[in-house]
């Protein structure tokens, strides 16, 4: 056939998945050099993270034909990342410790890959502009903590402004992620449609307690390596250090907690603590392995690529990775909350734009789907109004008299959570509610009755 | 979906050609803030807790909580907690600290609190009035077995009458053994 007498062409694997039709392909797919050359030309990415899951991340999408990438990490490169991040280097002439991932990587991925364009941004998710986000198609994130997530997650619901009658969103609004994380032997990948698969909220329930030992525990009775540390790091560092707060960043700070650590635990006859030990149990970190990076990151990229082109079925919609003992992975379909309050579609209240604060709260009151007595009133960051505890109650009174529109900064739309006490079945209960607030005639259309020559 | 995003592509591209107008985008909240703000309107608090906003209405992650036992080996002292709540709560117990300098089996010196349910017992689904519940039992019920100062537990368990005397001394303000506590009363 052509393909044994034919030039091994560069894309050939890409060539396979993109130019022919086939079985599971989903139900957008046009195959074609016009698909290929799309997703150079039209497609943007995000990648999130520049660490073990961004590095790998970087180099499969440059290598699945994507040219337009943008990469954005706060951290700078440390000895204990180059066994995995394998973009890192320090040999030679190549310095890298202390310099900033995302330049770093960004820089070495272009080196490999003619063609491709990685901008990197040296700063903090929370320090980008919201359109910053919306310019990109998907966003792939290789993230190491919830909180980081869940912020990531709120940004991309955030875009689900517009929904049609039966309260789906418009598709021109979703905008989809694939989220990877890893922990040792252990990693998944999952793929999050706001509005259509559950969002990181959605299940963020799952998530098991975080491993707190009681303090009394660390101050008399420690028996393990961990408690000497903990006591080190959270009773005795204050005792001695004040007010100074311990950076975890700081090899001074750490070596003070690990020799700290090694006296109380000569003084309890407990064996174990290492300096390797300190730094995990301070911040919490395991053990990182090269292989279950390249594992997870490969999914997250492929399925990335599903997404883009309809080339196959998306994963649907959680993968769970374990290669600890043996080799496991599985699929979970997980359902959507549809109380959500990140992704939900909340209930739509249209309104006038001379509402006050205080009508809207009564019509809360009357609103059959809500019934909420006693609401208080969130839009964004700024509470509106609260009803409780006194105090609070009284530096919210002034906005009773104003404007809804006004308070709300003048938009025409935005979402705003109230929550009070809701009447369900006749029975009272605890509520929290998205809603989707809409100002008819905030665009300057005036009335029919007020044209003039009426 | 790629359709989808070539159009896209054309609009940023009219949208860039043409004029950007202001666009200052709302700064995001987070989940944990909103639940933070249901559970603060719905306290309950005794009449013996009061709670204050330093920040205004604007900053409800970080507040105080000052109580006032009206029973037990430390009534009429007032006592003042400061919270900061992070923004994956309630996964993460808010982070309590007494800034007032007490004699008490389970607050050390430097104000660390021994509260169960702000560490170990900690779940989402307890929140803010069960930790201010859980801070006015510490008062009404001091206990010797978990103890953040031994001095104090051991004082409290083989003499309960020298305990009394070294609270009320320490709330009034004066020294118990070779520390100094400022009054509270």
């Amino acid at each position: 056939m052509a393909d044994l007498e034919a030039p091994q062409s560069k894309t050939r694997d890409l060539d396979k998945l993109l130019l022919r039709a086939g079985n599971l392909v989903g139900p957008d797919f046009y195959p074609g050099a016009e698909l290929r050359d799309d997703i150079r030309d039209y497609v943007r990415i995000l990648v999130v993270g520049a660490g073990g899951l961004g590095c790998e991340l970087l180099k499969d999408l440059a290598l699945s034909g994507f040219r337009n990438l943008d990469v954005i990490d706060m951290d700078r490169i440390e000895v204990t990342n180059l066994n995995r991040q394998f973009l890192f280097r320090q040999i030679l002439l190549l310095e890298d410790v202390g310099k900033p991932k995302a330049e770093v990587a960004a820089k070495r991925v272009m080196e490999r890959v003619s063609g491709v364009e990685i901008v990197p941004h040296f700063s903090r998710i929370e320090d980008k502009e919201l359109d910053f986000y919306n310019d990109f198609n998907i966003i792939a994130l290789g993230l190491d903590s919830i909180e980081a997530r869940r912020y990531i997650n709120g940004v991309a619901c955030g875009f689900l402004v517009e929904y049609d009658e039966d309260d789906t969103p418009r598709r021109e609004t979703i905008k989809p992620m694939v989220d990877g994380g890893t922990e040792g032997f252990k990693g998944h990948a999952r793929v999050i449609v706001p509005g259509v698969t559950p969002c990181f909220e959605c299940t963020i329930w799952l998530f098991p307690p975080q491993v707190k030992f009681p303090l009394c525990t660390l101050a008399e009775t420690p028996r393990n390596a961990a408690h000497c540390i903990e006591y080190a790091h959270l009773i005795k560092w204050h005792e001695v250090h004040g007010g100074k707060s311990f950076d975890p960043d700081e090899p001074e700070h750490m070596k003070w907690v690990y020799d700290e650590a090694i006296k109380r635990a000569e003084l309890f006859g407990i064996p174990g603590v290492t300096y390797s030990l300190t730094q995990g149990v301070v911040k919490n970190i395991i053990p990182a392995i090269a292989s279950t990076n390249a594992i997870i990151s490969a999914a997250c990229a492929l399925e990335t690529l599903k997404i883009v082109s309809g080339c196959s079925k998306t994963l649907a919609n959680y993968l769970t990775y374990n290669g600890g003992e043996g080799l496991h992975t599985k699929v979970t379909e997980f359902v959507r909350d549809q109380d959500c309050l990140v992704c939900g579609p909340g209930i739509l209240i249209e309104l006038d734009t001379s509402i006050t604060l205080q009508k809207f709260i009564d019509m809360l009151e009357e609103h059959p789907k809500l019934l909420l007595s006693k609401a208080s009133v969130k839009h964004g960051k700024d509470s509106l109004y609260m009803q409780a505890p006194p105090v609070l109650e009284e530096m919210h009174r002034p906005n009773l008299s104003k404007p809804l529109y006004d308070l709300m900064g003048r938009v025409q739309k935005d979402t705003v959570h109230v929550f009070g006490t809701g009447l369900k079945n006749e029975e009272k209960h605890s509520s929290l509610t998205k809603l989707r607030v809409v100002f008819k005639g905030a665009d300057g259309v005036t009335d029919m009755d007020t044209a003039i020559g009426a | 979906m790629i359709g989808l995003f070539k159009v896209k592509e054309k609009q940023r591209e009219q949208a860039q050609n043409a004029s950007r107008g202001g666009g200052a985008s709302v700064k995001k909240q987070s989940a944990g803030e909103l639940r933070l703000h249901k559970d603060i309107s719905e306290l309950n608090l005794p009449s013996s807790c009061a709670i204050s906003f330093p920040n205004g209405k604007d900053d409800l992650m970080n507040f105080e909580v000052s109580i006032k036992p009206d029973d037990g080996y430390y009534h009429n002292g007032t006592f003042l907690f400061t919270f900061q709540v992070s923004p994956v709560y309630p996964h993460e117990a808010p982070k309590v600290k007494c800034k007032t300098k007490v004699y008490h089996p389970n607050i050390d010196l430097e104000g660390s609190v021994c509260l169960n349910i702000l560490r170990e017992d900690w779940k989402p689904v307890l929140n803010i009035n069960t930790v201010i519940y859980g801070l006015f039992h510490l008062f009404t019920e001091p206990n010797s077995e978990d103890p953040l100062n031994h001095d104090a537990a051991q004082v409290l368990r083989d003499n309960p009458k020298l305990f009394e005397t070294n609270v009320r001394r320490a709330m009034t303000g004066g020294y118990v053994g070779q520390t100094f506590f400022p009054r509270c009363i």
